[in-house]
């Protein structure tokens, strides 16, 4: 395997890797403050869909985005009641609001378009685009050049080449997503919110008797987690496609909470585990670069099934011990 | 004492539960520009009113028949199987080999084989799962959502690589032998004059799904294993006292609710396709969740939820078929349920209570 | 004259039926040691979680300093300068001393000089009250005893004037609890009021300069502890005095039925709770077991009830039983014919959901006489269980209602005859009248003693001394996972076995030279 076809796969990787980090790093900020949240997946469906439908009905991603993020704190909201106020099961909370997103975005999505439960195809402004970084070989340069940008890069120096293919040429909400992580870390370990919201993961009765509100930051946990999946909703149907069809998360929700046990919930190991869960994802798009690579064919569906695979085996505690937050899953009830 | 007489826990709330549901679904399809009245006669109409819509209610029933009970032999247990999907795939394939594979005399005898192959298969889906619940405290709801999918991978692979006939392009087994055929309701309640059940697909595994109901009822409140799953649930320290084993209850419980879940394809895989196909669950595995909550974990309670949401399921395609309501009109309607009757419980509970308290207190 | 540190009017609360304090008045002045005594149960612990917020009195009103404050909440507590140390700890155990320090009394919202400012506090107030610690130390890395410490210093950061400890010796050593001690008086002397919640009368003696007592949600007196005796204050706490006395012949033991040697048990953390220690209990005889909560006892009855591991050797009636692996659980125990009625009987002896009938075979239920076939006989079980209950006096006498709907004292009568019927070679016994009922003590107490007349072997484990004292043929002391002493109930007193479960053998020598010499002794363990 070339350099190059190296990089396209770190470039596929990355793409498929971001809407993984999002809700990787929302489900972070929820289960840290003691909310399980298995609800990922059906929050980034909503956001999916009601940001390609606001996209398209305004023209404008950034506005799609706006609309995906309502809908997600929307279901967030619901998983904070059942499982903060009223103190219910947030396992039976989180399986309830996947189906509630499943449903209703094909059900809203034929009323309102009448495609088979998908959204017509965003073009232009509706989408988010690449963005060129400075000095960076990109479609602007291919068109003044007159030449195919794919011959462009691979004339270049390695260099150039690896600033051209891997970093550069990503939407905003890729770099959006890489530059949250540092911002959790830092939100998380060297903020007053941060200590709190760990905190009321491990002992909420700490917290409570230290004179701060576990309702509240239980909830300010959960509705971040709302915003962030929001994001990554909004990245699918708007950045990495364009559109939304039925179903289009395909289990990320489910990748991404196994990243988060995978990263033992912290956010720099999450970075780690969503691009390994991403790069998975890009070979199982380019199956001939294993087979070149190591000779013998080998099953994409497997390769496909590896994140579970190694999650479960994280679980057991085969490969170092996954520990979740102490109070993750139990209700907080006051007592002396 | 109880904070409210028992048939309000057991039929009040679940029926202020579903009512919200049926609220709140009202509101969906007003407002997606249809009329629940008639969205509902059109259901009652495909799916009760003739004995081809009874045959699909029936059919879908028969699947969250077992896939419910599957989800309650687990909550008994207080373990949250949500694996029922992946353990029904699995048990597909269990199907898929006994009838292929062995050859059957006659379906009576094949449908045995066919159960003990998807209950064993679906029961080695759950079973590992509860063994690192049990002996490492792998959480078993990741590992059983896990398993999901790495079920529906195995299953694209086998189909994909190892089952699809030479020349075959759907991901699909060959047909089953014509002596694994199980009879239909239509084969068997048809006479010359009046054909019953005209092409729906309910079958005889209706009926081992009601002996399932029978013997979840006996296992868990009429045998020792049930008393001791029970107790486990309740009360996991009362359980070491009285020396029931937490690691036996935990892999029993669950081996018998995969074995359960496995069942159900003997059903779709034997009953319907009559050959092994990538998604023949279709999300069945999870009705079951909504299932168990809304009949309270108990097989009556079950069997009557597992009818309604065969309605619904047959009243939903009816309605795709009619209207321009989709069918994820239900999967909207099963997360309502399971949302009410299982997460936002204490919602409807205490108002109840409440009110039941302050009956009381007036009483006195 | 100063106003009070805090002073509460007329405090009343009642949790549905019952009433946990009633019209409750006290006045705690500052600089001092409050103490607060009274049994389990008397209201004193819901007396405090009101001063901190935690709950809504129904009535009565809370001045401090003089001042009528309103403590809807925990931040009002703090507002107001209470700090409280509860009896189970409130820290997050994997963060660090000065992260739990801060939690909630941040300055700003970013963490460094939060944590640069409470590092400099820390280390002033450790200079100035002797409570040193390390302040980077994460806290389940801690003893038991530091982790209170850091709650006092919790609280001392957080500029409290009044600090309410909830039984802060419940869980620490003699010596850890002499520190404690030490730092309380260096806290007096600093101008801080404390206020002591505990049942032990010689904390009380020890510490307080004015006690109030407590009995069944009711303030019964307040006097200065330099004015009053142990003596005075035991009746104060009971009432009117209960005869506790059992009526029974001497026992008359016959072969030895449960022998122990060597017996050792390490707990899940790896700590090792009994420390080797030789028993025997003979047929006809009630061996008492004493001693503070948390010194071995409880892990000795999980050991012999099957639900812990243990090494070396336990024999019954001869036979040596596993104690570890296969065969070391309650059915085989239960085979053996060791029956056994724990400590908590709502975490272990019922299920709670379970009808009374279906606790009734609890830990029997494989039982081949209670089977019909591969079912169970329900039919038959509800028969026998109106039985039992009718011969056991259970109120209310319905076999179909939950075990949850039962009084304390009706649980345990349904424990007790599950138990008992049984008709064991052993019966072990843990804090058999532990929140239950003077009616139903009495009761049990004559259960008990029967069981010994008809031959039985009972080991008694409890916490009450004075249980101990009126049940058992022979008491033996644990402490420390160790068996300190046995004694004859008859030769002995209360004063002698208090001093042997505080870890202190040489009581002949404590005896003889008086009570300042039994203080010294006691302040050295």
């Amino acid at each position: 395997m070339d350099f190059l076809t190296l990089l396209q796969v770190l470039d596929t990787s990355v793409r498929l890797a971001t809407p993984l980090l999002l809700a990787c790093l929302a489900g972070l900020y929820s289960e840290r403050s003691g909310v399980v949240d298995i609800g990922l997946e059906g929050k980034m469906l909503a956001a999916a869909f009601f940001s390609a439908a606001a996209a398209y009905y305004s023209g404008n991603a950034w506005v799609g985005m706006l609309a995906g993020i309502g809908a997600s704190v929307a279901l967030a909201t619901v998983h904070g009641l059942a499982s903060i106020t009223f103190r219910g099961n947030q396992l039976i909370s989180g399986v309830a609001i996947n189906f509630l997103a499943a449903g209703m975005t094909v059900l809203v999505a034929q009323s309102w378009f009448k495609q088979g439960g998908r959204t017509p195809s965003l073009t232009g402004s509706a989408r988010f685009g690449p963005i060129e970084l400075p000095f960076a070989i990109g479609p602007s340069d291919a068109e003044a050049a007159g030449r195919p940008l794919s011959r462009m890069i691979a004339e270049a120096g390695p260099l150039q080449q690896f600033y051209s293919e891997l970093i550069s040429g990503h939407s905003i909400l890729v770099y959006l997503a890489l530059l949250t992580v540092p911002l959790t870390w830092w939100l998380l370990f060297r903020t007053r919110f941060g200590l709190r919201l760990r905190a009321v993961g491990e002992n909420p009765a700490a917290v409570d008797t230290a004179g701060v509100s576990v309702v509240w930051l239980r909830y300010s946990a959960v509705l971040i987690c709302g915003v962030l999946c929001g994001i990554a909703g909004a990245y699918l149907s708007t950045a990495l496609q364009a559109g939304f069809v039925k179903d289009m998360t395909a289990g990320r929700g489910f990748i991404a909470l196994a990243a988060l046990i995978f990263a033992k919930w912290r956010p720099v190991y999450a970075l780690w585990s969503c691009l390994l869960f991403g790069l998975f994802q890009a070979l199982e798009l380019r199956p001939d670069i294993i087979t070149n690579l190591t000779g013998f064919e080998v099953q994409i569906q497997l390769l496909g099934a590896l994140p579970y695979i190694l999650t479960v085996v994280i679980l057991a505690g085969f490969i170092g011990k996954a520990i979740p937050p102490k109070a993750s899953a139990e209700p907080y009830i006051k007592e002396r | 004492m109880d904070k409210m007489p028992k048939w309000a826990d057991i039929v009040l709330i679940p029926l202020i539960s579903l009512f919200l549901a049926a609220f709140f679904s009202a509101l969906v399809i007003l407002a997606i520009g249809e009329s629940p009245i008639e969205a509902l006669k059109l259901m009652i109409d495909g799916a009760l009113m003739r004995s081809s819509g009874w045959g699909y209610t029936l059919y879908y029933a028969t699947n969250f028949l077992f896939t419910g009970l599957a989800v309650s032999v687990a909550f008994h247990a207080r373990l949250f199987n949500i694996g029922g999907e992946g353990q029904a795939m699995i048990g597909g394939l269990g199907v898929a080999l006994v009838c292929l594979y062995v050859p059957w005399p006659h379906w009576s005898l094949a449908i045995l084989g066919a159960s003990v192959g998807a209950a064993c298969f679906g029961a080695l889906w759950a079973l590992i799962p509860a063994y690192l619940q049990a002996k490492r405290g792998s959480h078993i709801v990741i590992t059983t959502i896990m398993f999901n999918f790495i079920a529906a991978a195995l299953l694209n692979y086998v189909l994909v690589e190892l089952l699809r006939p030479v020349g075959a392009m759907d991901p699909a087994s060959a047909k089953f032998a014509a002596a694994t055929h199980l009879p239909s309701f239509q084969d068997m309640f048809s006479t010359a004059e009046t054909p019953m059940f005209r092409g729906a697909p309910a079958n005889v595994t209706f009926f081992l799904a009601l002996a399932a109901c029978v013997f979840v009822w006996v296992l868990i409140w009429r045998t020792r294993l049930g008393y001791e799953i029970r107790a486990f649930g309740q009360s996991e320290t009362g359980a070491k006292y009285a020396g029931i084993s937490p690691v036996k209850i935990t892999v029993v419980a669950m081996l018998i609710s995969g074995g359960l879940a496995g069942m159900m394809s003997v059903n779709t895989t034997m009953g319907e396709t009559e050959r092994l196909i990538l998604n023949s669950t279709e999300g069945a595995g999870f009705i079951g969740i909504a299932v168990a909550l809304m009949g309270r974990n108990h097989p009556f309670g079950v069997f009557l939820a597992a009818i309604l949401f065969g309605f619904l399921y047959q009243g939903g395609a009816e309605l795709a078929l009619w209207t321009s309501i989709p069918r994820e009109l239900i999967v909207v309607i099963q997360a309502l349920v399971i949302l009410f009757t299982g997460a936002l419980d204490n919602m409807v509970r205490e108002p109840v209570e409440k009110i039941f308290i302050a009956m009381r207190r007036r009483n006195t | 004259m100063t106003a009070p540190a805090i002073e509460l009017k007329g405090i009343s609360k009642a949790f549905g039926p019952v009433q946990a304090n009633k019209d409750i008045s006290i006045s705690v002045q500052p600089g001092t040691i409050h103490g607060i005594i009274g049994e389990n149960g008397a209201g004193k612990s819901t007396l405090m979680s009101i001063l901190y917020g935690f709950y809504k009195a129904d009535a009565g009103e809370i001045f401090i300093k003089g001042e009528k404050t309103l403590i809807p909440d925990s931040q009002a507590a703090i507002k107001a300068g209470i700090g409280m140390v509860f009896q189970h700890f409130k820290l997050v155990e994997n963060f660090t001393v000065l992260e739990n320090i801060i939690l909630g009394a941040e300055d700003g919202a970013m963490l460094s000089t939060s944590l640069g400012k409470a590092r400099k506090e820390l280390k002033h107030l450790a200079e100035e009250y002797g409570l040193n610690i390390d302040p980077d130390a994460v806290i389940e890395n801690l003893s038991v005893g530091h982790q209170q410490r850091v709650e006092i210093l919790k609280a001392l950061y957080r500029k409290a004037e009044i600090l309410i400890l909830d039984e802060p010796t419940g869980v620490l050593t003699p010596a850890e609890a002499d520190q404690l001690f030490r730092i309380l008086d260096r806290l007096r002397e600093e101008g801080k009021t404390i206020v002591l919640i505990t049942h032990k009368l010689r904390e009380i003696m020890d510490t307080t300069d004015t006690v109030s007592v407590m009995r069944r949600g009711e303030m019964t007196a307040t006097v200065k502890t330099a004015d009053t005796s142990p003596e005075e204050l035991a009746e104060l706490m009971v009432g009117r005095k209960v005869l506790l006395r059992v009526d029974k012949v001497a026992a008359t033991p016959k072969e030895t039925v449960l022998d122990i040697k060597g017996l050792r048990v390490i707990d899940e953390k790896g700590v090792e709770r009994v420390k080797g220690i030789d028993l025997h209990v003979r047929a006809g005889e009630i061996l008492g077991i004493a001693g503070v909560a948390g010194n071995g006892q409880s892990e000795l009855l999980e050991v012999l009830g099957g639900f812990a591991h243990g090494t070396g050797v336990i024999e019954v009636n001869g036979a040596e039983i596993p104690l570890t692996g296969h065969g070391a659980d309650g059915q085989a125990r239960r085979a053996a014919g060791i029956s056994h009625v724990p400590e908590d009987r709502q975490r272990e002896g019922l299920i709670m959901e379970y009808s009374a009938w279906e606790n009734t075979v609890f830990g029997y239920h494989r039982d081949p006489a209670i089977q019909n076939g591969i079912l169970m006989d329900n039919a038959g079980i509800q028969a026998e269980a109106q039985e039992k209950m009718d011969r056991f006096d259970v109120r209310p006498p319905n076999p179909k209602l939950a075990a949850k709907n039962f009084s304390g004292g009706n649980q345990q009568k349904i424990v007790l005859a599950r138990e008992i019927e049984r008709n064991p070679d052993l019966l072990l016994i843990g804090q058999p009248t532990r929140g239950v009922d003077i009616g139903a003590i009495e009761f049990i107490h004559e259960q008990i003693v029967k069981l010994r007349d008809q031959g039985k072997a009972i080991l008694l484990v409890s916490v009450e001394l004075e249980e101990i004292m009126s049940l058992s043929d022979r008491v033996a002391v644990m402490f420390d996972g160790h068996i300190m002493g046995e004694r004859d109930p008859a030769q002995t007193n209360e004063r002698e076995l208090g001093l042997l479960m505080a870890g202190i053998t040489d009581t002949s020598a404590v005896a003889d030279s008086g009570d300042g010499a039994s203080e010294e002794a006691l302040n050295d363990g």
